[in-house]
């Protein structure tokens, strides 16, 4: 019973945090939270946020650097996965077959 | 016998690929930190952007995270040196939080995006003082080229995200599985809590450095309760990645993780 009570208060608790922050959210359509919140409460501060010193958000200069991160960053992370996770257990189980076969 | 010879077949070639790619190691992983972000299409995230903290305030900031960008320095020359393998796994978990923090997911109760933040992972995998130098690289680059975050606001960002984010999944990761918890359980918790932690904090800073006249106690309510549609369906999600990827590594490489914990495997 008594979980049943504390189930239900911090169910209830937890929709009435998401329907007030849903009021407090002006923006919406998919934008980050960072325009919906941190920008917006900066605004309202008088901080409005700066441009970036290497303003990359230029017609598709952004998607261009995008893509060279996504390919070599998949490299990198592949690389070190294989060395984790795939050479040591083929290291191993040569090791293995080698102790065998000595 | 079959792997063996494969492998002798293959040594010429690419053992000249790997030396090279060994003295390389970091260059390459300072790469991956840049690049792997592009995996993303924008950020959108709690990161808090260019120029939005008073410079004093951001000078502050950058003051309270150098001594743990030091230690996880210090941090990452003794375990690398101990370890052969502690090289990969921090350029891997870097690789992971570079992605991840700048990967918007969107949420339908919102209807807006954001991203988990992947410290909770971190912390659990290669330690709290690790994870910070790991975000401090990761946030860097972004704020270079990705237009994401900012020079002003890195220190900001490095302390709700790699300092708080990174210490409260490490700590909660500790005391769930010293009350008993599973490893998934507690790997859920860790990533889970570091999320609302990194929040939180973020929340913490912007109200305490544009409350103004106003009260502190009620812009810092406002932000925080403006995150909580987003964050709190987000902080779940990165509660199951984060075990997910925990009970991948324990399942196959269970050693990795006592050497990143610094704990017997029984303990751990």
């Amino acid at each position: 019973m008594k979980k049943v009570i504390l189930l239900s208060v911090s169910i209830l608790l937890a929709a009435a945090l998401l329907v007030y922050g849903l009021t407090l959210l002006k923006k919406g359509e998919w934008s980050g939270v960072d325009e919906t919140v941190v920008e917006k409460y900066a605004e309202a501060a008088g901080r409005p946020a700066w441009k970036p010193f290497i303003n990359t958000e230029q017609g598709d200069m952004l998607l261009f650097f995008f893509l060279i991160a996504g390919t070599c960053g998949g490299f990198v992370a592949g690389y070190c996965f294989r060395e984790l996770f795939v050479d040591a257990k083929e290291g191993a189980g040569a090791q293995k077959l080698r102790l065998q076969h000595d | 016998m079959k792997t063996t010879t494969s492998n002798t077949q293959s040594t010429p070639e690419s053992g000249l690929l790997s030396g090279w790619l060994q003295h390389k190691k970091w260059v390459i992983g300072l790469m991956g930190f840049l690049f792997l972000s592009g995996m993303a299409s924008s950020g959108n995230a709690m990161h808090i952007t260019e120029g939005i903290l008073p410079l004093p305030w951001a000078g502050f900031w950058f003051l309270a995270v150098l001594p743990f960008v030091l230690w996880g320095l210090r941090d990452l020359k003794t375990r690398s040196s101990e370890n052969a393998c502690f090289k990969p796994m921090v350029g891997l978990v870097g690789a992971a939080v570079f992605v991840i923090s700048c990967m918007p997911i969107p949420v339908p109760t919102a209807g807006t995006c954001s991203h988990p933040c992947g410290t909770g992972m971190a912390a659990i995998l290669i330690g709290a003082p690790l994870t910070v130098v790991v975000t401090s690289i990761a946030l860097l680059l972004q704020a270079l080229f990705l237009a994401h975050g900012g020079l002003t606001t890195w220190g900001g960002n490095i302390m709700s995200m790699g300092v708080v984010g990174g210490f409260t999944g490490w700590g909660v990761f500790w005391l769930s599985r010293r009350l008993g918890a599973s490893f998934f359980v507690a790997a859920f918790l860790a990533g889970l809590f570091s999320d609302w932690a990194t929040y939180a904090t973020t929340s913490f800073e912007l109200a305490s450095a544009l409350h103004g006249d106003g009260s502190f106690w009620v812009m810092f309510s406002s932000i925080i309760l403006s995150f909580c549609p987003t964050q709190i369906p987000l902080g779940i999600i990165e509660g199951l990645m984060t075990a997910g990827a925990f009970s991948f590594i324990h399942s196959r490489r269970p050693e990795l993780l006592k050497r990143s914990f610094g704990l017997q495997e029984s303990r751990l």
